[in-house]
């Protein structure tokens, strides 16, 4: 449950997990209970649509594998509340005059939960297994802008870069993997993939296959044992069963939905026993356009479309007015945003207008609007269990029918829709969402180097200027010299619509009340769990 | 009796195979190649790894020759590795799910023909009268009723609204620290809900199929010979009557299963209940070819063993073919 | 014959109208059928009209069902649905009945290995768990609602194919066909003529009930989120979008949920009453 690291595959997300929550703004404080005595003991259950797939973090790209991971592995690095870089297993680290070296002087005194200590050559082994091209992994990238990795003793670890990197030190949050449980053998087949063993505040206990999987409180965690004593992660497959779970009180915490949020949770009854958080999440919504889709190669039908969405409605409809609308591919507010886009708004005469122009006739009399013989149809793919994307393809249908476009929708298993759509390039138009990285780096998701298969760049989008931009971008350290970057990428995306950026939803965690210390900041309000904890007299379980 | 099973058992084999190559079929008229799923799933798979795998699976043959080693690969138990990022075999991944959805079944099973049955004769024997009436539509209303609209209603009442029961799951958390009996008792309560909608849904076929039994059985000549006799009405009813009637209704114990478990998709997962169907449902979603041919094959496997059961049952009950083999 | 049908007819009238459960149940098919007809007519709403700013209002005058988590009148879908739903149970039935008629009357009529064939193919089919059959092939093509129909039928015709053989079987030794046969009849003649008109009152009762049965196939695949697609609406999927808000916006589950109910019910009322009304066992 720490921070997303950067914009992995993961990002790709789920939105109805808990991913949401790690992130900042503003908050209506629940009705305060007294605060009680920190004391140890008691569990938290939380609900998960999926089971996890896979616990060693770099070979899972689902949330759940990962909200486990977060607790039973630590990185060298992590986001503190105010989503500043701070030590984890690193105490402290130098970064070269030039930036192009960083030495991590790492914590001492860290066991594994196994018991055996932890050194740089676990540090070591997690980097070399990751560019391993034999791992099946998802995160290599940014281990492999490394120039030479080394570790001169014990509790150092260096790593050089060939140029600036700028999300260089961010790379480095990923899960540490124990060296010596994993080293010689195949990562693919080792049993830690259901029996993690971290260095994190919890330990891995047991996994009940498809019911739920327990872990314990580490007492040998370096930042002190956490409060609550077992973190419970049940798998309710139908998210109406999950709030009721909620409601009976048999479980503690989940993220609600807008209309739960907004009209079912307001009872004094409800507000009495759960504490409801909401800000904006770190993530956004979009509509995507496989651009070597001849349907799409021209800008105008982007925009046409992009003016035929009312975002507005959108958010109404959908999120009941809890997000905000996204004009590019970060959050308002955060530095890199760029607040003077020329974005499309919503305004059906001029799609006509440019569809027109594009070649695209009203011929005969069923709406549909016709080209060299062609109707305009297309399908817009997402992925199943995320409700809100599959309302906002029903808003999107409805609003280009009017302009004259026929839309179909299709809601296909995330893996399925990995696997068989995104990967392939086998898809006209879908509606994802992007985590938003602490780092502007958005090199991934928009160089026209990424858009190979099983790159991020899967809309393949190629754009000479937004290539150069990028590689200035994450290559200096200078801020003003990376803002401007970005704020030209921006105008450049809004103008050519190779997405139409949608909203930015507002995460809704609703954590029962007998848990106290919860302290929303800028991340969210996981960032302390370990310094939640239940008053004696109202511990549970 | 002998060579009555004998020939039961052997007419097992033609179906058996039939079953496999139905499956076979049913999972190859899917676009794409299985092994695609796997390979893209990994982005480093070169040609090379491609190949081999091609191989593993098989998919370089014709398509006879794939079926042949898969099927002999399924006589030794052999499913294969599941698709899933987890990798795992897939016998491994059935077997730790079939226990839940068979002993679950088999419970709903045994309360459906407990309650269908009485529920049946009486309708029979209280024929057009309002009693029969009322059980008519009872039944009818179980087997019309959405069951996920059904379970969700009554998970918030019996759930939320009363917490007189718990809302899904197996278990009570910390229900491992529990006395046997008090464990025993959590668990008997996390399931009154799904086998009750499950068993619920299931009971018009088998009560309306046990009236009309009874009533032909009632228009015999020898209950009509009993009834003029002067026995009572109950002794000729419950004595000789019930006896014939209930007969047939044996061989219908095997072919409730299928039913049963294809219905078991739907309340495990509103029950989150980790079955066999749950399992195949995500299975299904996710393209995961080996497992989904598993269950498959499992599933009609255990429908065939259920009807051998039952027509074992049915010979050991009938005094015709008990005998008559002789 | 012309005559014996008519006499037929109202001899099943007669005996029909008495049973007063089958009755309504007719009643309520034809009312679903007018229904559905003429659903245009009879709201004004569009169906799939979005309205982003109304979305989940209770019943009132002007949405006599409420409005849906898009705004979209729930009553207007529930009527167009009621077209969808029904579309559904017919085209899947009548796939059913038509392979299950065929292979039952082949079977049943020239016996011998082809029977057994066929007879041995039904009891492959009726191993397998349906729904999983169905989940399967759905899942892994694409979920549309032709994919749903024809699946449907493809996995419920054994029943019918049971029946039918039965008939003939008991048909074929019957005296007029047998004189049919001596006159020197064609085997297509005989079918169509002799065997095919008494064989199909079973086939029609167990139609009628495989038309609720397909509907709530189609609900539960909807469930599961691979029935009918958005924006076309059909019973089974109002009722899945209503099912998260079951506690505060009951309108949304309650009234799909309700159609689905009655219709199920009716037809299987509908459906018993036939077969009682044919059963010349039950006769009083």
């Amino acid at each position: 449950m720490k921070m997303r690291w950067g914009l992995s595959l993961l990002s790709l997300l789920f939105l109805f997990s808990l991913v949401a929550c790690d992130s900042g703004g503003k908050t209506i404080r629940p009705v305060a209970r007294k605060p009680g005595k920190p004391a140890y003991g008691d569990a938290i259950v939380v609900g998960t649509g999926g089971e996890p797939s896979n616990l060693i973090p770099i070979l899972a790209s689902d949330v759940p594998s990962h909200d486990i991971a977060g607790l039973v592995f630590n990185g060298l690095v992590r986001y503190d509340k105010n989503l500043k870089l701070e030590g984890e297993l690193a105490e402290s680290w130098d970064v070269a005059p030039d930036g192009l070296t960083i030495t991590f002087h790492l914590r001492k005194g860290v066991k594994w939960h196994d018991g055996h200590e932890f050194t740089s050559r676990d540090v070591m082994y997690t980097y070399r297994i990751t560019i391993d091209p034999k791992t099946p992994t998802a995160y290599a990238d940014a281990f492999k802008q490394v120039k030479t990795a080394e570790a001169p003793d014990p509790f150092t670890f260096r790593v050089s870069y060939a140029k600036p990197f700028a999300p260089a030190l961010e790379s480095w949050g990923m899960s540490i993997l124990p060296a010596h449980l994993l080293e010689g053998k195949d990562i693919t087949k080792s049993e830690l993939s259901r029996h993690p063993v971290g260095t994190g505040p919890y330990r891995f206990k047991e996994w009940i296959a498809g019911q739920k999987i327990i872990l314990e409180s580490n007492p040998a965690y370096y930042e002190g044992r956490p409060y609550i004593g077992r973190y419970i992660y049940r798998i309710i497959p139908d998210n109406s069963t999950m709030y009721m779970e909620l409601k009976a009180g048999t479980l503690d915490m989940m993220g609600l939905s807008p209309v739960q949020y907004s009209r079912q949770t307001n009872t004094p009854e409800f507000t009495a026993r759960f504490n409801k958080y909401r800000y904006p999440a770190f993530v956004y919504t979009y509509l995507g356009y496989n651009l070597r889709h001849p349907l799409f190669a021209d800008k105008r039908v982007r925009q046409a479309i992009s003016s035929a969405i009312n975002k507005d409605e959108i958010i109404h409809g959908v999120l009941l007015g809890m997000g905000q609308v996204a004009h590019g591919p970060y959050k308002p507010g955060t530095w890199a945003y760029n607040s003077h886009i020329r974005d499309f708004d919503y305004n059906p005469a001029l799609a006509q207008r440019l569809l027109a122009e594009a070649g695209w006739k009203e011929t005969n009399s069923d709406g549909i609007l016709v080209k060299d013989g062609k109707p305009f149809q297309f399908t817009i793919i997402t992925n199943q269990g995320n409700d809100q994307r599959l309302k906002t393809a029903q808003i999107i249908q409805r609003r280009l029918k009017n302009v004259g476009i026929d839309v179909k929708i299709r809601v296909i298993e995330w893996a399925s829709l990995l696997a068989h759509f995104i990967d392939k390039g086998n898809f006209e138009a879908l509606i994802m969402g992007w985590t938003i990285g602490q780092d502007p780096d958005i090199f991934d998701v928009w160089h026209s180097g990424k858009t190979g298969p099983k790159e991020l760049n899967f809309i393949g989008f190629k754009n000479i200027e937004v290539d150069r931009l990028l590689e200035e971008g994450r290559s200096t350290f200078d801020m003003e010299k990376r803002k401007r970057c970005y704020y030209r990428i921006q105008d450049i995306l809004a103008e050519e619509q190779p997405y139409t950026f949608l909203y930015v939803p507002d995460a809704l965690p609703v954590v029962s009340a007998r848990f106290r210390g919860i302290e929303p900041a800028p991340a969210g309000i996981t960032h302390n769990f370990i310094r939640w904890y239940v008053p004696k007299e109202e511990q549970l379980h | 009796m002998l060579s009555y099973l004998l020939k039961r058992l052997l007419m097992m084999i033609p179906l058996l195979f039939g079953i496999t190559i139905i499956t076979f079929v049913v999972i190859h008229l899917a676009p794409g190649e299985p092994v695609e799923m796997q390979v893209a799933m990994n982005p480093k798979v070169s040609a090379q790894a491609r190949q081999r795998m091609r191989e593993f699976y098989g998919l370089d043959k014709p398509l006879h020759v794939q079926y042949v080693t898969w099927v002999a690969r399924m006589a030794k138990l052999d499913f294969g590795r599941s698709f899933a990022p987890d990798n795992r075999p897939v016998t491994d991944k059935i077997k730790e799910r079939i226990p839940v959805t068979l002993s679950l079944n088999i419970i709903a099973l045994i309360l459906e023909f407990g309650l269908a049955i009485p529920i049946g004769i009486l309708a029979a024997v209280h024929r057009d009268t309002l009693l029969d009436k009322g059980i008519t539509i009872f039944v009818f209303l179980g087997f019309a009723v959405p069951t996920f609209w059904l379970a969700l209603l009554l998970m918030y009442l019996f759930g939320v609204k009363l917490s007189w029961l718990p809302i899904s799951g197996l278990h009570s958390l910390g229900s491992e620290g529990f006395s046997p009996f008090r464990w025993l008792w959590d668990m008997a309560k996390h399931l009154i809900l799904p086998i009750s909608v499950a068993a619920f849904g299931s009971l018009a076929g088998l009560s309306r199929y046990m009236r009309s039994n009874m009533l032909d059985v009632i228009r015999q000549d020898y209950i009509i010979t009993a009834r003029a006799k002067g026995l009572s009405e109950r002794t000729v009813i419950y004595r000789h009557a019930l006896r014939n009637a209930l007969l047939p209704v044996i061989t219908l114990l095997g072919f409730s299963l299928p039913g049963l478990i294809g219905g078991s998709v739907i309340f495990e997962t509103i029950f989150a209940i980790p079955g066999m169907g749950q399992l195949f449902y995500m299975g299904v979603m996710a393209r995961d070819y080996p497992l989904v041919m598993g269950i498959l094959v499992i599933g009609a496997f255990l429908t065939l063993v259920g009807n051998l059961l039952a027509d074992i049952s049915y010979a050991l009950a009938d005094p015709r073919i008990r005998h008559g083999q002789r | 014959m012309r005559l014996t049908s008519t006499y037929f007819y109202e001899v099943f009238w007669k005996r029909f109208r008495r049973n007063r459960f089958a009755v309504a149940g007719g009643v309520v098919v034809l009312l679903l059928f007018v229904l559905s007809l003429l659903a245009p007519y009879i709201t004004p709403f569009d169906p799939d009209a979005i309205d982003a700013y109304n979305v989940l209002l209770p019943p009132s005058s002007a949405h006599w069902f409420g409005t849906d988590e898009l705004g979209r009148d729930v009553f207007t879908r529930v009527i167009f649905g009621a077209k969808i739903s029904l579309k559904v149970g017919f085209v899947a039935v009548g796939i059913a009945v038509l392979i299950g008629t065929v292979i039952g009357l082949v079977s049943g009529f020239y016996g011998g290995w082809i029977d057994d064939v066929f007879m041995r193919f039904v009891d492959i089919m009726l191993c397998f768990p349906t729904f999983f059959l169905i989940l399967a092939v759905i899942a892994m093509l694409e979920p549309s609602i032709w994919y749903i129909m024809i699946i449907i039928g493809l996995t419920g015709w054994m029943g019918v194919a049971r029946l039918v053989r039965a008939e003939v079987l008991s048909i074929r030794e019957l005296d007029y066909v047998m004189a049919a046969r001596a006159l020197g009849a064609s085997d297509l003649r005989i079918i169509f003529r002799h065997i095919l008109p008494n064989a199909m009152s079973p086939v029609l009762v167990s139609a009628t009930l495989g038309v609720a049965g397909a509907i709530l196939t189609e609900s539960a695949l909807s469930f599961l989120g691979i029935g009918v697609q958005p924006p076309t609406p059909s019973w089974g999927n109002i009722l899945t979008s209503g099912k998260d808000y079951i506690e505060f916006a009951w309108w949304l589950s309650l009234f799909p949920g309700l159609a689905i109910l009655v219709t199920v019910l009716s037809y299987n009322l509908l459906g018993e009453g036939i077969r009682d009304t044919l059963d010349p066992r039950l006769g009083r």
